[in-house]
């Protein structure tokens, strides 16, 4: 036996005890700016100097995605959408992330970041469609630099890595006017071959590329323990680039990290790997209960570390908003989901022969027949189609 | 013209494809100095640089998620799959992706790649190198397949599949690599014959055969033998898996009243069955006979001292022949 497997040997057990304490550490090491009570918190490396008009636009931020949120998740319980697949107290990470992109930067969603899709700026009427089966998504990332939401886990991360492979073959790093990609996926996401293979491909061709985990705790009823043995921000050393944990229920860390990372990233110094630690306050999705796997005092525990309340409480603190905002915000956000609730229920339904439509850009005989004779199969209906 | 292997003429239409497009990228395991294990991209590398001819990191699902992201990038990957059973770790990224995001996006995205895979046995391989996939492939709505089976049409198809914006996968007939035919290098991509579409490579008058990839040699070589005995086969190269073209393979049929079809992968489920339906279908009171099919037996691909076993040999065509004259 050589010296090193005998060492290794000899000591069985001590680090699987150490790598579990590693994963639940109870004292967590992040980086955050504002803690749960809305003070500020200084640290040694990352700061933000936003204006009082720019806290009160983030914080306007993550009332409006909340809002839309619960409009969607009510519009799932009457029946209007097929499912829906909440962001609820994931408002910080996603708006923190999401207006630290630049307008050339380009973000590679999971089917959750509905917060980061409205901070691009774009409608929120746009992924609805999906979850109520009128369509498949139906824009053109490009068009939006948003792509279309992903929803088989972790496969978007190579899709962001390839993207950011071609940036830099553009010539499109190594400036201010460089572009970044940023990859979002979760915790159960980092189990996946693909998120492996995405740090791979990312690290040996440098890609400017952001991996921002939204670790929320809950992949569907699989706690953290379940997916990792180490705080999932380790994992980026082991591939050969950087990781970090933010508080993800702090939108101004949140900010400053991405910020960074993404700059990083567009200056030609390749991938990082964000955790941002924050917790899934609602279910999986409407199809879930997750009062089977998680009891009421961890999701109590995480409700004193709520992002919007943090944020108002400085707001408040700092007199950087009096009650006469805080009510305008909360009128915009009604007034945005009423809008967007009247929008959704006004989606028509495609017609029957559209399922045959955009299967190839070049089209196919096959299809063209199959069309053709179901057309005349569905007139065969009273009133037909 | 020039006399090629179906290996080099491949080598050419990529070469072709890099110089008429700077979108295009060559990405695989070992395509770069080696040139690939069949030597596909030999020299590639060389005139086109690491940036246009990537070696990859040896995991299939991200050489196909990475080929996504460059597509929505603008680029157009000719992805390499090193062996026809090292694609299933990315069978993921070409079924929910590739496959789908044209449909997705209703039209607005497209994904201009191509996944070439050298597929099918007959070359003394250990496992997992034998495979002949092209079925699960072919059932996937969103994806083209193609095989070739000759070096003219491999140096048009490549080109082709390149230039086209659906996703292709192309298949190779691996042991036919080094068969040599005369291919116009001269010719311009617009008077090829075109991709999707099925060919009549011989005229026959008594049963029609059709083939694909590999077994169109053995096919043409059943033919000639079957000649000697006087019977003219009518052997039609399917080219294009998905969608098929089989109207020429109709007009055959009804004026052949036989048909037997060829493929090495396994019988059940398999690209056959399809063309028997849809045969049926279409010459009903043309037929003469059931539709007959000579493949691969439904067993995983078995050791190479027995694959002569497994594989569609001419003997075995011919005995399909002679079992749909007795009906």
């Amino acid at each position: 036996m050589s010296k090193g497997i005998r060492e290794a040997a000899s000591r069985k057990t001590a680090p699987q005890e150490n790598f579990a304490k590693l994963a639940s550490e109870t004292e967590l090491q992040f980086v955050q700016l504002l803690d749960p009570d809305g003070r500020r918190v200084e640290d040694p490396h990352y700061s933000v100097d936003f204006t009082d008009e720019e806290l009160r636009g983030l914080y306007r931020d993550l009332v409006i995605v909340r809002k839309l949120d619960a409009e969607a998740t009510a519009l799932q319980r009457q029946g209007e959408l097929g499912i829906w697949a909440s962001l609820l107290g994931q408002e910080a990470a996603q708006v923190g992330s999401g207006r630290a992109l630049r307008p050339q930067d380009m973000a590679f969603p999971t089917y959750r970041e509905h917060g980061v899709l409205y901070c691009r700026g774009i409608d929120p009427i746009m992924p609805l469609g999906l979850f109520r089966g009128v369509d498949q998504g139906g824009w053109d990332p490009n068009e939006f630099k948003f792509n279309m939401y992903t929803i088989v886990i972790g496969a978007q991360t190579l899709h962001a890595t390839g993207y950011a492979m071609g940036v830099a073959k553009d010539g499109k790093v190594g400036g201010d006017d460089g572009e970044a990609v940023i990859a979002y996926f979760g915790d159960g996401a980092t189990s996946q071959g693909d998120v492996n293979e995405a740090f791979v491909w990312a690290t040996v061709f440098n890609a400017p590329v952001v991996f921002f985990c939204q670790n929320n705790q809950y992949a569907i009823s699989e706690p953290l323990e379940r997916q990792t043995r180490v705080p999932l921000y380790h994992r980026a050393a082991g591939f050969g680039f950087p990781g970090l944990r933010v508080d993800g229920n702090d939108v101004l860390a949140c900010y400053a990290v991405t910020r960074e990372a993404l700059d990083n990233a567009r200056h030609g110094q390749g991938p990082t790997l964000i955790e941002a630690y924050t917790y899934r306050m609602g279910a999986h999705t409407t199809s879930d209960d997750p009062t089977r796997y998680r009891i009421a005092s961890e999701v109590e525990a995480w409700q004193a570390k709520d992002p919007i309340k943090r944020l108002r409480a400085l707001l408040e603190r700092e007199e950087s908003a009096d009650s006469e905002f805080f009510a305008e915000v909360d009128a915009d956000a009604a007034r945005q989901a009423v809008d967007l609730r009247e929008r959704v229920l006004a989606l028509p339904d495609p017609h029957p022969l559209e399922l045959f439509d955009h299967v190839y850009p070049g089209g196919s005989p096959l299809l063209d027949q199959q069309r053709e004779t179901f057309a005349k199969y569905l007139a065969t209906f009273d009133g037909g189609h | 013209m020039a006399t090629l292997t179906i290996g080099k003429a491949i080598n050419e239409g990529l070469r072709k494809a890099l110089e008429a497009d700077p979108k295009v990228l060559i990405m695989g395991e070992d395509v770069g100095k080696l040139g690939g294990v069949f030597r596909i991209t030999d020299g590639l590398q060389k005139d086109f640089g690491d940036e246009r001819v990537i070696d990859t990191p040896l995991a299939e699902s991200g050489i196909i998620g990475t080929a996504i992201g460059l597509a929505i990038r603008g680029y157009r990957p000719v992805c390499e799959i090193q062996f026809d059973g090292f694609v299933y770790p990315a069978y993921d990224q070409i079924v929910s992706q590739v496959a789908k995001m044209h449909y997705r996006s209703r039209g607005k995205l497209r994904l201009p790649i191509v996944i070439r895979i050298p597929f099918g046995g007959g070359i003394g391989a250990v496992e997992h190198h034998s495979e002949s996939p092209e079925a699960y492939f072919a059932h996937t709505a969103g994806l083209k397949t193609v095989a070739c089976s000759n070096p003219a049409d491999a140096y048009s198809m490549i080109q082709q599949a390149i230039a086209t914006d659906d996703p292709v996968i192309f298949f190779e007939p691996k042991r036919r690599y080094w068969e040599k035919g005369e291919v116009d290098t001269a010719a311009s991509l617009g008077d090829a014959y075109p991709l999707f579409a099925s060919r009549v490579l011989r005229p026959g008058t008594d049963v029609t055969v059709v083939a694909y990839g590999p077994m169109v040699r053995t096919t043409l070589d059943a033919a000639t033998a079957a000649a000697e005995e006087g019977r003219e086969l009518e052997v039609i190269d399917l080219r294009t898996l998905s969608p098929m073209d089989l109207d020429p393979v109709f007009d055959s049929v009804r004026r052949t009243g036989r048909l037997v079809v060829v493929h090495e992968a396994a019988g059940n489920g398999g690209l056959g069955a399809e063309i028997a339906a849809r045969v049926t279908e279409e010459c009903f009171y043309s037929l003469e006979a059931p539709v007959l099919r000579v493949t691969g037996f439904d067993t995983p691909y078995p050791p190479a001292r027995i694959e002569e076993e497994y594989l569609p040999d001419l003997d075995r065509v011919l005995d399909a022949v002679d079992r749909s004259y007795g009906f």
